[in-house]
């Protein structure tokens, strides 16, 4: 018997308004776990090779795991994927807030949409009701925040999970996101755009389903252990000043990305540090459902500030680093301004402020002239490094592609820089078209390899490849003991991919201090399934081979070697750092290229970066033999 | 044998008091995790339909919340036709008469502070009590808050306030502070 998945998988044809309920096999729980082990095989089974990403027969689905519904610390999460717009390669994104468990209330472990609605519309799950609903005159081209309240109002019901895209989604931009509980987002990759190529403008949940699991008076015992785990030193760093505590400590190692990438380190880094925010500008820290963590640190502008006043957003990290030190923004509420229509208008802060670092560059260099920005009176300067309103104006732009400059920076700097030309691609800092976290990987080698491989595009969430580094596992600088650093980073990836298939929270990571046979205890509390550590870590590397396989079959169609794709922006390699720390510092190309390798070897894959036949068998994947 | 009856005229009125949940606004994230266990205690099922405690959010930044407050005198009471909720004169918890309660929403309805519901599956109404028919015997949204917020507090049941009164009472005057050296939130 199977508890907590309920094993249904829902398919909606949005061409023809067709609604189908399948069975999940037993099999395929275990196999593939749940949110991004779902998505990956989908994708693989099911998305016609070379298609464009807005194609109606990109399938857009959405996944959660085994644990929403529970009180496993920050389960309440799911994952989204398809084809991305950004990268043309696997997309996936996960994103919190209360839309997992209430989708997990209605009874759905997946849903997948295909085909383009005739006109836009909203889904409504409404426990085994599921209602298509057009909304042109009520929802399109209104931002994500109404459009969650409006669908509460309509059914005058606080309670339900919306999801849904802003008008940057509706006009296919590739920075697209989905917004859900106005502060939680599957952010990258561009799948906001998916849904809007569909049509679809949110997705809405209600369930009043009960979950049961399997062991419940064990599972009670160890789910209080890991919530005060989860309240514990473990993950202190999140709740006391939050991921913004990187900005200082990245910054005196030299590796905090500032000025487009162009050096590691801002002498005014203090403006935006996570003491100053805590200081200044924090004004409540909040939880997603079932999160004991409550990471999500909200800042508020003060009230008599002279351009934004009140306004509250969610901040961390990444927001930080790519809308103020890449663009080199000390002013804090234009941080807080342009993270807030981000939100609610619906593109990415990463990507989105990595390709707005892009932009201040390219202005400076005279690619994009003051005519491509319009004749709004705030650009009356251009595109200053710094200028905070210009900035903000310009998030608005990309969002609503109001202005030429807008339309062109919505699809994401590596777009923009092969629709402008010349020397631009030299100084677009994406990996497959993400843009680069916040880690200047010239003082990060591992780091470099990690994003470099990582299979959506620049990210640091695919392996933790940056603790080695700041660890000081592996000299930073060089690529010295390359095989050991491929070992480290292909177990971490399998770690990883079972973390974001569960769906749980990276920040919960450490809480397992068994690792993985623990987190098996917790699975086979819940679902009755019987789980081993090793079968779970298998499922890992199962899940990131496929995935893996996806992108070559991707990159065969489009004529690119896959190994030309793990690669770093040119910057990195003939750039160096300016100054601070890693002054002088760069990547080493020909280290670099040697280690990807020793990274493959360590993956069971070949020097291609094809996996094996052996490993595939190995890792269960005997049906992709003979087709990559 | 004492009846439930007798052992209320025993009841010294001077020192009686009542246990109620009151949270700290500044220590809750809003996590639902109380919601959660809530059910599960008393269903042996997650399901925040069924909780008796209510998570209350107003964005942006408030959090909250609220359960069966045991008024002076409760308009749950009044508005019940059938007679079926009844005021435990020692606990002040809410009682209902599983016979009789026929699920009609009436005290739903009634209730200022959204404290009541109907459970889903059997359709009696439901509120807090204080974990009294549970195994553990004691709140354990309480035990299990990640951030410490829900505290019981005691209310003496002579004195006819206004529970928002009451609660921001409680509010004003603070709650203890976790252990030095531990950041809850």
């Amino acid at each position: 018997m199977v508890e907590a998945y309920t094993q249904v998988c829902v398919r909606i044809n949005l061409t023809t308004g067709e609604i189908k309920k399948e069975k999940l096999s037993q099999e395929f729980c275990k196999n593939y776990i749940g949110g991004y082990g779902f998505v990956t095989k989908i994708l693989w089974d099911e998305c016609p090779t070379g298609i464009d990403p807005f194609d109606p027969r990109n399938p857009f689905i959405m996944a959660i795991g085994p644990f929403p519904g529970t009180i496993v610390p920050t389960s309440s999460k799911y994952c989204v994927g398809a084809k991305a717009p950004l990268s043309d390669r696997i997309g996936f994104g996960i994103s919190s807030g209360s839309c997992g468990a209430q989708m997990r209330r209605t009874g759905i472990d997946m849903l997948i949409l295909t085909g383009k609605a005739p006109e836009p519309v909203f889904i409504f799950f409404d426990d085994d009701a599921i209602k298509i609903i057009p909304c042109k005159e009520t929802l399109w081209g209104k931002d994500i925040w109404f459009t969650e309240d409006e669908i509460r109002n309509m059914y005058g019901d606080q309670r339900i999970s919306v999801m849904g895209i802003g008008p940057a989604g509706e006009k296919l931009a590739k920075l697209a996101c989905i917004t859900n509980d106005r502060a939680r987002q599957v952010g990258r990759t561009g799948l906001g755009a998916v849904m809007g190529s569909k049509h679809v403008k949110a997705l809405a949940f209600r369930g009043t389903k009960p979950i049961k699991v399997a062991k419940p008076e064990e599972f009670m015992i160890k789910a209080k252990e890991l919530i005060q785990l989860a309240n514990g030193k473990d993950t202190l760093k999140y709740r006391d000043l939050g991921t913004p505590i990187n900005v200082m400590k990245f910054n005196d190692l030299g590796v905090l990305p500032t000025k487009n990438f162009q050096t590691g380190y801002w002498d005014k880094a203090d403006a935006i540090s996570g003491e100053t925010i805590d200081e200044k500008w924090v004004v409540k820290k909040t939880g997603c459902s079932q999160c004991p963590i409550a990471c999500d640190h909200l800042c508020g502008t003060k009230p008599d500030d002279p351009d934004w006043p009140n306004v509250v957003s969610s901040i961390d990290f990444e927001s930080i680093y790519a809308i103020g030190s890449v663009c080199l923004i000390d002013h804090f509420p234009a941080i807080i301004k342009a993270v807030e229509l981000c939100d609610k208008l619906g593109i990415d802060t990463m990507t989105g402020g990595t390709t707005l670092g892009f932009a201040f560059e390219a202005y400076e260099k005279g690619f994009i002239t003051k005519e491509m920005l319009g004749d709004n009176p705030v650009y009356k300067n251009g595109l200053q490094w710094g200028d905070y309103k210009a900035m903000v104006q310009l998030v608005e732009d990309m969002c609503y592609r109001s202005t030429p400059a807008g339309d062109l920076l919505a699809d994401g700097s590596r777009d923009a820089a092969k629709k402008l030309g010349g020397d631009t691609w030299k100084f677009s800092q994406d990996i497959k078209g993400l843009g680069i976290p916040g880690y200047e990987l010239k003082g990060l080698t591992t780091a470099s390899i990690g994003f470099a491989v990582s299979l959506r595009g620049a990210c640091h969430l695919r392996s933790g490849s940056y603790g080695y580094d700041m660890k000081k596992t592996f000299d930073r600088k060089t690529y010295d003991q390359a095989d050991k650093r491929g070992a480290a980073l292909a177990g971490q990836e399998a770690f990883m991919a079972v973390i974001d298939s569960l769906v749980v929270c990276k920040f919960t990571r450490g809480i397992y201090h068994r690792g993985l046979p623990e987190i098996a205890e917790v699975y086979e509390m819940v679902t009755g399934i019987p789980m081993t550590g090793d079968e779970m870590e298998m499922a890992g590397h199962r899940i990131h081979d496929l995935a893996k396989c996806f992108n070559i079959r991707e990159a065969k169609a489009a004529g690119i070697k896959p190994i030309d794709e793990d690669t770093l922006p040119w910057r990195n390699f003939n750039e160096p750092n300016l100054d601070g720390p890693t002054k002088g510092w760069k990547n080493d190309e020909v280290g670099f290229k040697k280690a990807i390798v020793e990274y493959y070897l360590a993956r069971g894959w070949d020097e291609r970066g094809y996996p094996t036949e052996k490993t595939l068998k190995e890792r269960g994947l005997d049906f992709v033999v003979g087709k990559l | 044998m004492v009846t439930n009856t007798e052992k209320d005229l025993k009841v010294d009125a001077a020192t009686l008091v009542h246990r109620i949940l009151v949270v700290d606004p500044e220590r809750c994230v809003g996590c639902e995790i109380c919601e959660s266990t809530c059910s599960m205690v008393h269903d042996d099922l997650f399901n925040p339909m069924n909780s008796r405690i209510h998570r209350v959010r107003i964005e942006p930044i408030i959090n909250s919340c609220i359960s069966c407050v045991s008024c002076f005198e409760p308009e749950c009471i009044t508005a019940c036709p059938l007679s079926a909720i009844t005021k435990n004169a020692e606990t002040g918890i809410l009682e209902v008469d599983q016979q009789k309660c026929d699920g009609c929403g009436a005290c739903v309805r009634a209730c200022p502070y959204g404290a009541v519901t109907v459970h889903t599956k059997n359709k009696k109404a439901i509120m807090c009590d204080m974990c009294e028919s549970t195994p553990e015997g004691e709140p354990q949204c309480v035990e299990y808050c990640p951030k410490g917020a829900i505290f019981v507090k005691e209310i003496d049941p002579s004195v006819n306030e206004d529970r928002l009164v009451t609660i921001a009472n409680f509010i004003k005057e603070g709650f203890p502070q976790p252990p030095e050296g531990e950041i809850l939130n």
